[in-house]
């Protein structure tokens, strides 16, 4: 059986033309935003597995996406689509791109609770972040300085707001950076005055998160993409997942395996 | 002559003093091999001079000037609160305190030495901030007072400890006789001890600069990190290592803004050795100064 089995991977690793698949690995390199679900659940999935190793490295999507068309990584993690360069690049190196919805990421704009606001637009937002709205009271709070609190330059939350919020403009050089989503919220707690972003799953009690457009952020909400601040995470495979990177596949999709390890790294697991 | 054993310690010690000098060399080696390639695509002036720091927007920005003046601005103010304070402890050990009092003191200061710099930032970061917001109306704790405060509290012990060394060691004689002409302890202290133990307190005032430019936790953790110029003491700075420390664990291998980030800790490296470098040549001074 076990003979079978590695005969098989064998083979469908050459079938793939993906030298790095040979004999009993996968290999998974992207977004580092994506990377804390797949380093949680690759140790999961070795430990059911113990045939099958995990090589795991982060870079960035664009790095796991070029690795992948490079045919040097079996499976691409991305926290965005693939751009029409990468489709064309695919399509002259008669590779296909397949695309697989792993999790959902989404950010909540956190205000300390004895703050009055409690909704604002994601206009709104971006001028307070970009600092033509500099006092609570223009967005219908009281008579105080806006502190706005910012994430790292390199974190895939900044990247996401960027994204998401910030579109062309850019985030005020005077605003607070913080290096973790712990220390937005601990920031934020601790400051009437304070505006931060985090992920869903950093959300508590000391902070509050704020609607947009009266829209709540809630995991239904967000799966059902009506909450604006949502993106798909991927994994992207060259054709159809086959041999250890389908059995992978497979395990990262289970509601009761891999998407437990979404929920354990703050991500919104898919519905079941 | 000198027997086998003797012949082998000396090897051996060589050795280890050798290990630590090639261990210095080699990172600053892969400093400067992982540094300097970020000059290809950007030029030096727009790096130390530009006021935005966009490491990851498009198009991407790496002027580090406000991160310069930042840490700068850091240090100073450090500077400026624990020198009088470390000093002051200093003259108080070794020129006041009776032997029993001192045997309380000094064990207390070589225990703020001691305490490890999460601990002062999670201080600074509880307690102090909340303070600074409440008290004195600061729009947020997390600032340059902040910051130079927690990094005053992390030299104070070493300039204390060098200072007092220094006022320690100027001879007898020298107080003996300012003492025999009629001065009075004031006087001898202002005139002739501080004086003759100035080059020491030099090296200490260096060494605690040193000390605070190179910090990365507490300023991680107090200073905000705001890459802007600052024009008050409420405002937030985002020093070097403050920078390097929050980015670099993400930033991709090779990319524009790791090799940034390694250029960075170049300039910041310079910074040290400017300072440690200063010390050193004001403690030759000394040595070769009045009869100390």
């Amino acid at each position: 059986m076990k003979i079978k089995s590695i005969v098989l991977s064998a083979v469908l690793a050459l079938c793939a033309a993906s030298p790095a698949a040979a004999a009993e690995s996968v290999t998974i390199n992207g977004s580092t935003t994506v990377l804390p679900i797949i380093q949680k659940a690759s140790e999961h999935f070795m430990a059911s597995y113990p045939d099958i190793s995990i090589v795991l490295s982060g870079g960035g999507s664009g790095t796991g996406l070029k690795s992948l068309l490079d045919g040097i990584t079996d499976v691409a993690m991305s926290s965005r689509d693939v751009k029409s360069s990468e489709t064309k690049l695919a399509a002259d190196k008669k590779m296909e791109l397949t695309r697989t919805v792993i999790a959902v990421d989404a950010l909540v704009p956190i205000v300390n609770p004895k703050n009055p606001v409690k909704d604002l637009s994601i206009d709104q937002l971006r001028d307070i972040f970009s600092g033509k709205i500099t006092n609570w009271k223009e967005v219908g709070g009281t008579d105080n300085t806006i502190v706005v609190v910012n994430r790292d330059n390199s974190s895939g939350t900044y990247e996401c707001w960027k994204e998401l919020v910030m579109k062309d403009a850019k985030v005020m050089p005077k605003a607070l950076t913080q290096a973790s989503n712990g220390g937005v919220a601990q920031n934020v707690a601790t400051n009437p005055n304070a505006i931060g972003y985090i992920g869903m799953g950093y959300l508590n009690d000391n902070v509050k998160g704020l609607t947009i457009g009266g829209i709540q952020a809630t995991s239904e909400t967000a799966l059902a993409k009506k909450w604006p601040l949502s993106r798909e995470l991927y994994l992207f495979t060259n054709g159809k997942p086959a041999g250890n990177t389908a059995k992978f596949m497979d395990f990262m999709l289970d509601p009761q395996l891999g998407q437990q390890d979404v929920l354990k790294a703050g991500y919104i697991p898919l519905a079941k | 002559m000198k027997t086998r054993k003797e012949r082998f310690t000396e090897w051996l010690l060589a050795g280890i003093s050798t290990l630590s000098i090639l261990s210095m060399a080699g990172i600053v080696l892969f400093l400067l091999l992982d540094g300097l390639p970020f000059f290809k695509f950007y030029p030096l002036t727009d790096f130390l001079f530009g006021v935005n720091w966009y490491p990851t927007d498009d198009p991407m920005e790496f002027g580090i000037l406000p991160l310069i003046v930042g840490s700068l601005t850091v240090m100073t103010l450090a500077t400026v609160i624990a020198v009088p304070l470390g000093v002051a402890t200093a003259i108080y050990l070794s020129e006041v305190a009776k032997p029993g009092m001192r045997r309380i003191v000094k064990p207390f200061v070589e225990l703020l030495a001691a305490l490890p710099s999460v601990v002062i930032g999670f201080f600074g970061m509880v307690v102090v901030a909340p303070f600074l917001q409440d008290y004195l109306g600061a729009s947020t704790g997390l600032n340059l007072l902040n910051a130079g405060l927690m990094l005053a509290f992390m030299s104070v012990p070493i300039i204390c400890s060098v200072a007092e060394d220094a006022i320690y060691s100027v001879p007898r004689e020298l107080r003996e006789a300012s003492l025999s002409l009629g001065a009075t302890k004031w006087e001898t202290l202002i005139h002739v001890v501080l004086p003759a133990a100035s080059s020491g307190i030099g090296t200490a005032v260096m060494l605690g600069m040193s000390r605070s430019i190179g910090e990365t936790m507490v300023v991680l953790m107090v200073a905000g990190g705001a890459a802007v110029i600052p024009t008050s003491l409420f405002d937030s700075v985002r020093p070097i290592p403050a920078s390097i420390a929050a980015e670099m664990a993400e930033a991709p291998f090779h990319s524009e803004h790791y090799y940034a980030l390694f250029a960075t800790g170049i300039v910041l490296i310079i910074f040290t050795l400017i300072f440690n470098a200063t010390a050193f040549r004001i403690a030759e001074k000394r040595n070769s100064g009045i009869g100390c």
